[in-house]
């Protein structure tokens, strides 16, 4: 494999093929999760380790995976790994295991993570897949800490825990933005983000799949 | 002459194509036994971590509860600057002979050390209560209690509610209240875990001098020494603490162990 080619691998779902923005996969963590960058890094962190960990397992036995089973033997691996996740998390670090609470779990649902190893590990060598698996991980952190980042610093005046912003409450002049702490304004977020990353790459727009119907003007 | 390296049925099992039936059945088993054996490793060799944080947690959680009541870091120093856990038999109202703190997880995992509630006595929507309750109690220099701090919890409106109440010595007057678990709505239920909210449950009493229970979280405003203030829109919930205060200070709860402690027994 050449070196180009372990970059692109590695670089291209960062933006030009990102996992979230381009393909809206696993966005139901990326709302949830994503109130402040510490939760939004610690679930990033997890779902990385998770994918790359599930993309090496499923690579080593690609050849010997039945047809008829290939989910199921890749969710219960994946399932696995995320029980062994949320149990370090519990154990290490609490608190944020406890904001996080549900989500470490959905792991194993986020269409992502299958995603990744239905079509491009059950069928590479454990090196590219495990490379596919950490870019397609890194651009869902990307993505969280971003829409964490925003939310954090216009909803609570903090960045990672630290007061950058004075609000109100403390004798400052920042009135925080409560919507920014609720689910839709990570929808409003997103949606923003999407919208920006295609205007700089215009082709990443998909193609209206209905037009909108032609006025008549002497219609009967 | 048979084969007897034992590679040999390994080989010869991954040579077999993915679509035979024993092949597919072996892999199942085979992936499953690897997964269980990941996941029961990691449970059991994180186990005491985790057992170690909630603890940990339960006694930060206890010590700003302490800490919250006026006078109560002083008489704290003094006394040593820690509370002594007692594990006490619920119906008897007095220390577990048999059952340490220790031991107590374990003894809780026993159906018969549960007693199933009448639906008429079962005022916090338990359904059953432990027979044994973990306590804290402080005690001045002459050895008389100054402080209990007893968990209570019940149903709320969306889950069980935890928490941790603590009495002053004359056992009818509230110190402190600390919710250490619930999952109620969010801006409305919630606020029960408020700061704000708790610091009125300080001063409270908790019965009137003929001995009956007033104890309740009002319908609004507070409008004596025994209410508190509800919350506007967290009506099932106020009501939740209400019925739970008063189930757990009374006969099926700690209402044994208290009437000792007045008759200074304990």
């Amino acid at each position: 494999m050449s070196r180009t080619a372990i970059l692109s691998t590695l670089v291209d779902p960062l933006i030009r093929q990102n996992p979230v923005t381009l393909q809206i996969l696993g966005i139901c963590s990326a709302l949830a999760v994503t109130t402040s960058v510490a939760t939004a890094l610690v679930m990033s962190a997890s779902l990385t380790v998770v994918i790359v960990m599930a993309a090496l397992m499923i690579s080593l036995i690609r050849h010997h995976i039945p047809n008829a089973i290939r989910l199921i033997i890749q969710i219960i691996i994946i399932a696995s790994l995320v029980i062994v996740i949320d149990q370090c998390l519990q154990a290490y670090l609490p608190d944020i295991s406890r904001k996080l609470s549900v989500f470490v779990s959905l792991i194993t649902t986020n269409c992502l993570v299958l995603g990744r190893t239905e079509s491009f590990s059950r069928l590479n060598p454990p090196l590219p897949a495990m490379l596919d698996a950490l870019g397609n991980g890194l651009g869902y952190s990307l993505v969280l800490i971003v829409i964490g980042a925003i939310r954090e610093l216009f909803g609570a005046g903090s960045l990672l825990g630290y007061q950058v912003l004075t609000t109100v409450d403390q004798g400052g002049s920042f009135t925080p933005l409560n919507l920014m702490l609720l689910a839709p304004s990570a929808f409003f977020l997103l949606g923003g983000l999407v919208w920006a990353i295609r205007t700089v790459v215009p082709e990443q727009t998909e193609e209206l799949e209905h037009t909108p119907p032609e006025m008549e003007a002497n219609r009967e | 002459m048979a084969d007897m390296n034992p590679l040999t049925p390994w080989r010869r099992l991954l040579a077999l194509p993915n679509e035979n039936r024993a092949k597919i059945l072996i892999m199942a088993f085979l992936v499953s036994a690897f997964c269980t054996l990941l996941v029961s490793g990691a449970t059991v060799i994180l186990r005491p971590v985790q057992l170690a944080n909630q603890a940990a947690e339960q006694q930060a959680r206890l010590e700003s509860l302490v800490a919250g009541i006026p006078g109560m870091s002083g008489l704290l120093k003094q006394t040593g600057g820690s509370l002594r856990t007692v594990v006490i038999d619920l119906a008897r109202g007095r220390a577990a002979a048999d059952v340490t703190p220790e031991t107590l997880a374990a003894a809780l995992e026993e159906s018969a050390n549960w007693t199933s509630l009448s639906p008429a006595d079962d005022l916090a929507g338990l359904g059953s209560r432990p027979n044994y309750a973990q306590i804290y109690l402080l005690r001045d220099t002459d050895g008389d209690i100054s402080l209990a701090i007893l968990p209570i919890s019940g149903a709320g409106y969306n889950g069980l509610i935890d928490a941790i109440l603590a009495l002053k010595a004359d056992m009818n007057t509230i110190a402190g209240l600390a919710i250490s678990n619930q999952s109620e709505t969010p801006g409305l239920g919630a606020r029960i875990a408020e700061p704000a909210w708790l610091s009125q449950f300080r001063g409270i009493r908790l019965a009137d001098d003929s001995g009956k229970l007033r104890f309740a979280v009002a319908r609004g405003a507070a409008g004596n020494d025994y209410e508190v203030d509800g919350i506007t829109g967290a009506t099932r919930t106020s009501n939740a603490i209400t019925r739970m205060v008063q189930f757990w200070l009374g006969p099926k709860g700690y209402g044994p162990l208290i009437a000792a402690i007045k008759r200074r027994e304990f």
